[in-house]
C-alpha cells in the first residue's frame, strides 16, 4: 500500500488536454452524410421514429439530407426536438433509433447512422443566422420554468414559440443543466451546449434568471402567484452515498461533482488522482472514468457490483471506457475505504452479487488517490415539500400531459418517472409546454367569454 | 468453358464485346489499351471528311440516382475531330497488330454519293473488318443534315446504305437512331439497301438536367446548353425493346443485330443476346470504370452459359425472341400472387405503403411487439409485382404463379367487344 496522496492538476500538457477533450466523434462531411443518407430505406411507419422519445420524423429528415435540403432536414428535427443538436451527440442511439433501424435486421450493428446524420443537419442550422421558427404574437401569459436543463429549455422554447413570456430559473449561473454541467466534455465539445442555448433563446420571449434556488431564493408559492403556470424541470439533485462513516475524507467525491467541476473549469486546473477508482455502472460512471483518464490519471478502474449486461451504460459506452484505458471490473461491492490522515488511500471490495450477497472474506483492494461515486442520483423533494405535490417512488407524479397534482404546475425530465435521458426530458418539456399552452389559451377564451 | 468466339456479318472477334463508336475508340492509344484489356473489337469513333469537326469544351452531363453515379450519361460531342489521315494511319497500325480483333470503322459524310465513294476505299485500305454507318448522332451533326437527320428518313437510309454496298466489299452495318416512332421503318430500309447488319440503339435526344444556378440545361457551355445524346444503364430497356422488335419482325429475319444501349455487365449482355443481338457494343460502362470491366463481362457470360449448358453464342442469340409477343398474345388466365417471406422481412413497410397508396390495398399491416408485420391479402392481390420491386431485401417478396386453367388471350376474351368468335 502506497502512502502518497496524489491528486494534482495539469497532469498533461494543455495541448494534449485540448486534444483529449475535443469532439469524441467529429461530424460527418457533406460526402459522408450524402452516402449515409442514401442508405436509408425511407421506411413507412419507420420503427426508428417509434424508438425516438421525441418522435422525430427520421426518414423524412434523412431523405431531406439526401436531396440536399438541409433547411428542411434540420427543421424536421428541431420541430420535434429543439435540442436535436445535443441529442445527436449524447443520445445512446444504439438503444434508441439505431437499434430499431431495419438495416440491423439485414446485418447486426449496421444501422443507418441516424445520430450522426441528425448532427450533420443540426450543425448546418447552427451555422445559419435565421431561426427556423417564429414566435407567435405575444399572448401576455407568463410561465415560470424552474430548471434550465433539457426539459426546462425545451418547455421554454415551445412556450415562447406560442407567444408566452417565459422566465427560466436555475441555481447555476448559466443555463444548460446536465448538458452544461453533467455530460462528458468531449460529447459536447466546442462549447456546443452554450451555442445551442443561444440558438434556442434567440426565438425571443425567454428570460434566464440564474442563482435562483427553489425553496430558498424562490418558492413555488411565489411563482404560482406571479405566473400563469409553472413547469418544474428540477432534475435529480441528490447523489447516493456509499454509506461509510469516513466517506467525507479527502479524495472521495461524487462523480457528478467531479464532472461539474471539469465542465466549469479550465482543463489544466481540474484536479485528478493518479489512481482513480470509479464506483457505478451508469453513464455518469463512464463519463467520470474516461474523463479522469483523459485528464491524465495513470490508472482508472471502474467497479460495478453486477455484470456487464446489467450496466445502465450501454455496451457502446462500456467499450468506450475500455478503449480509453479504463479497467472495468464486475461483481464487486465496496466494503470499506482505506484512509490515512484524512485522505483516501484505497478501497476494499467484496466479491459477490446483489442476490447472493457479497462475501467480505472474498475481497480485493484497489489503491486509489481518488474515489468517484457514481452509484445513482436521486430526486430531492425538499424544495417543494411544503407545496403538497404528489411524489411517489421518489419522483414527482405527473399525468400524460405533465400535470402534477397541483393545478397550474407541470413537471418533466428526470424529476418525474421514466427514462433518465436527455431526449426523454426534451419530450417531457415540449409536451408539457403544449399542455400549458392549451390550458392558458382555453382560460383566456373562457375569460373573454365571461367578459363578453 | 463456353465458346464466346463471334462471327457477326462475317466479322470475327474472340468475344462479342466491342467498344461502341465513341470517345473510348477515338484513337490508337485508347484502342490499343482496350485490346490489351481483352475487348473483342472496336467500332472506331466516327470518321468524317476533312477538315475535321471542332468539339466544344464541356461535353457530358450525367444522371445519378440516390447516390449512384452515371445511371445515365448525355453527350454533346461530335464525331472525330482529328484529321482523316491520322485516323486512317492509326486504324491500319492497330488492325495489323491485333489481327484477331474486330476493327469496324464508323463513318459519316454528307448525303452525296461522291462523298461516300471517296471515303470508302480509303477505309478499306486500312484492312478494317467492316464499316458502321452513323445514322444516329442526334446532336450537332444532325443539324448539318448528317447522323440522325439521315437515320430518321428511311429513304435516305436505304439510299446511303446502297451507295456503300455498291462501293465497298466490306460488310456494312447500319447504326440506327432510336429517335423515331417506329424503329422498323429505318431497319427495313437498311435491309432494303443491302445492309449486312444493323446496330442499335444510338443515343436518345435528351436534356440531362438543368443547372439551377446558371438556369441553363446541362452541360452548360458558356452559359447555355443544348440537347445531347443519352446513353448508359438507364436506356437499356429502350434498347432491348427496339432490338426485340427488329429480331421478331419477319421482314428482318436473319439480319445480324449488334446490340447497344447501357450494357454494363454480363447479365445485361446475356439479355441483349437473348433478345436477338449477335454482338454487343459498350461505351458508358467503360467510360465509367475503364476498360477492365470487360474481364467480368467475359467471365460472367461464360460462367452463366456453362451453367445453362449453352456452348456457343448462337445458342443464346435470339433465344427469348419467340416469347417477345404483342400484349394481346399474353394469357389472360395467368395469375401470380405476392408472397412475403416473413423470416426475411425487415419491416420497412415499403411494400405496404406502395400497395396501399398506389396500387390495390393488398398488403395488410399489423404492429407487433418487435416489428411490423406485413401480409399479402391474396384475394386483393392482382399480381402487379410492385411490392417485390420496392422491397429492399433480395428474394423477400416473391411472385408465386398460380395454377393456370388453359389459355385465353384478349382476341378471344369475352370482355373484348371485337373478340374473335368461332
Amino acid at each position: 500500500m502506497g502512502t502518497r496522496f496524489d491528486i494534482a492538476c495539469g497532469r498533461l500538457p494543455e495541448a494534449v488536454l485540448d486534444l483529449n477533450f475535443a469532439d469524441a466523434h467529429p461530424g460527418l462531411s457533406h460526402e459522408q452524410a450524402a452516402l449515409e443518407a442514401d442508405r436509408c430505406f425511407y421506411c413507412y411507419d419507420a420503427p426508428c421514429v417509434e424508438a425516438c422519445p421525441t418522435g422525430i420524423d427520421i426518414p423524412r429528415f434523412i431523405k431531406a439530407i439526401a436531396s440536399d435540403n438541409l433547411a428542411g432536414a434540420s427543421r424536421t428535427i428541431l420541430q420535434s426536438n429543439i435540442l436535436g443538436g445535443s441529442c445527436a451527440r449524447v443520445c445512446p442511439t444504439e438503444i434508441l433509433c439505431e437499434q430499431k433501424c431495419v438495416h440491423t435486421a439485414i446485418e447486426a450493428n449496421h444501422a443507418v447512422r441516424i445520430g450522426a446524420l441528425q448532427r450533420f443537419a443540426t450543425d448546418w442550422q447552427m451555422n445559419q443566422t435565421a431561426h427556423p421558427f417564429q414566435r407567435e404574437k405575444s399572448t401576455g401569459r407568463r410561465v415560470a420554468v424552474v430548471g434550465a436543463g433539457p426539459a426546462g429549455l425545451a418547455c421554454a422554447h415551445r412556450l415562447a414559440m406560442h407567444g408566452h413570456d417565459v422566465t427560466i430559473f436555475d441555481r447555476h449561473d448559466a443555463p444548460g443543466g446536465l448538458n452544461q454541467y453533467g455530460v462528458a466534455a468531449y460529447k459536447l465539445a466546442d462549447n456546443f451546449a452554450q451555442k445551442e442555448i443561444d440558438f434556442l433563446m434567440s426565438i425571443g420571449g425567454i428570460r434566464f434568471q440564474g442563482g435562483a434556488v427553489l425553496g430558498q431564493t424562490v418558492t413555488l408559492a411565489d411563482l404560482r402567484q406571479s405566473y400563469h403556470a409553472v413547469f418544474l424541470g428540477i432534475g435529480l439533485s441528490g447523489v447516493r452515498a456509499l454509506g461509510f462513516e469516513n466517506e467525507c475524507v479527502e479524495g472521495v467525491l461524487d462523480a457528478v461533482a467531479f464532472i461539474e467541476t471539469l465542465r466549469s473549469s479550465t482543463l489544466s486546473e481540474v484536479p485528478v488522482g493518479r489512481r482513480v477508482v470509479v464506483i457505478g455502472g451508469g453513464n455518469t460512471a463512464v463519463d467520470a472514468a474516461v474523463q479522469a483518464k483523459r485528464l491524465g490519471a495513470e490508472e482508472v478502474t471502474l467497479v460495478y457490483r453486477r455484470g456487464a449486461e446489467h450496466m445502465s451504460a450501454t455496451p457502446v459506452e462500456r467499450e468506450w471506457a475500455q478503449t480509453n484505458g479504463v479497467t472495468v471490473r464486475f461483481w464487486a461491492s465496496p466494503l470499506h475505504l482505506l484512509t490515512d490522515q484524512g485522505a483516501v488511500q484505497g478501497i476494499r471490495f467484496a466479491r459477490g452479487a446483489p442476490e447472493g450477497g457479497y462475501d467480505p472474506q472474498d475481497s480485493f483492494t484497489l489503491e486509489a488517490d481518488m474515489v468517484l461515486k457514481a452509484i445513482g442520483q436521486v430526486f430531492v423533494p425538499d424544495p417543494i415539500q411544503n407545496d403538497q405535490i404528489l411524489v411517489e417512488n421518489g419522483r414527482i407524479v405527473v399525468d400524460a400531459n405533465g400535470r402534477t397534482s397541483m393545478p397550474g404546475v407541470y413537471a418533466g425530465g428526470d424529476c418525474t418517472a421514466g427514462e433518465d435521458l436527455t431526449v426523454a426530458a426534451v419530450r417531457d418539456g415540449r409536451d408539457a409546454a403544449e399542455a400549458i399552452h392549451t390550458e392558458l389559451m382555453t382560460t383566456s377564451v373562457e375569460k373573454d367569454a365571461n367578459n363578453g | 468453358m463456353a465458346d464466346l468466339r463471334t462471327v457477326f456479318a462475317g466479322i470475327k472477334s474472340p468475344n462479342p464485346f466491342w467498344l461502341a463508336s465513341a470517345p473510348p475508340t477515338d484513337k490508337e492509344y485508347n484502342v490499343r489499351r482496350a485490346f490489351q484489356a481483352g475487348w473483342g473489337g472496336v467500332v472506331w469513333k466516327t470518321l468524317g471528311e476533312d477538315p475535321p469537326v471542332v468539339n466544344l469544351s464541356s461535353r457530358y452531363g450525367a444522371l445519378g440516382f440516390e447516390g449512384r453515379r452515371l445511371i445515365g450519361l448525355n453527350n454533346i460531342e461530335l464525331i472525330s475531330d482529328r484529321p482523316l489521315a491520322t485516323n486512317i494511319a492509326e486504324i491500319k497500325r492497330v488492325k495489323r497488330e491485333f489481327p484477331d480483333r474486330a476493327v469496324i470503322v464508323s463513318l459519316m459524310v454528307p448525303c452525296e454519293e461522291d462523298k461516300w465513294k471517296a471515303i470508302l476505299p480509303i477505309v478499306e485500305e486500312t484492312g478494317a473488318d467492316g464499316i458502321e454507318l452513323n445514322f444516329g448522332c442526334p446532336h450537332g451533326m444532325s443539324e448539318r443534315n448528317m447522323g440522325a437527320a439521315v437515320g430518321q428518313v428511311p429513304e435516305y437510309v436505304e439510299m446511303v446504305t446502297r451507295w456503300c454496298k455498291q462501293n465497298t466489299r466490306m460488310p456494312v452495318i447500319v447504326k440506327l437512331t432510336p429517335n423515331v416512332t417506329n424503329i422498323l421503318m429505318p431497319a427495313r430500309a437498311a435491309r432494303a439497301g443491302g445492309a449486312d447488319a444493323v446496330s442499335l440503339i444510338n443515343t436518345i435526344q435528351s436534356v440531362i438536367g438543368v443547372d439551377l444556378d446558371a438556369m441553363a440545361p446541362m452541360p452548360v457551355v458558356g452559359g447555355k446548353g443544348t440537347h445531347g445524346g443519352y446513353c448508359g444503364p438507364a436506356v437499356k430497356p429502350i434498347a432491348l425493346r427496339m432490338i426485340g422488335e427488329i429480331a421478331r419482325d419477319p421482314t428482318m429475319a436473319g439480319i445480324p443485330i449488334s446490340g447497344i444501349g447501357g450494357i454494363s455487365n454480363w447479365r445485361d449482355s446475356a439479355e441483349f443476346l437473348a433478345m436477338g443481338a449477335g454482338s454487343l457494343q459498350v461505351c458508358t460502362a467503360a467510360m465509367h470504370y475503364g476498360f477492365r470491366i470487360v474481364e467480368d463481362m467475359i467471365d460472367g457470360l461464360s460462367n452463366w452459359m456453362d451453367g445453362k449448358g449453352y456452348a456457343r453464342l448462337d445458342d443464346v442469340t435470339g433465344r427469348a425472341v419467340s416469347r417477345f409477343v404483342p400484349w394481346n398474345q399474353l394469357n389472360m388466365k395467368f395469375r401470380t400472387i405476392a408472397d412475403i417471406d416473413q423470416d426475411a422481412c425487415i419491416g420497412c413497410g415499403l411494400c405496404h405503403i406502395a400497395c396501399e397508396d398506389t396500387s390495390h390495398q393488398a398488403i395488410s399491416k399489423r404492429n407487433g411487439p418487435d416489428r411490423r408485420h406485413y401480409e399479402v391479402i391474396d384475394d386483393e392481390c392482382v399480381g402487379c409485382n410492385l411490392c417485390a420491386h420496392v422491397c429492399p431485401v433480395d428474394d423477400c417478396i416473391t411472385m408465386v404463379p398460380q395454377p393456370v386453367d388453359g389459355e385465353l388471350t384478349w382476341p378471344e376474351h369475352p370482355s373484348n367487344p371485337h373478340r374473335i368468335t368461332a
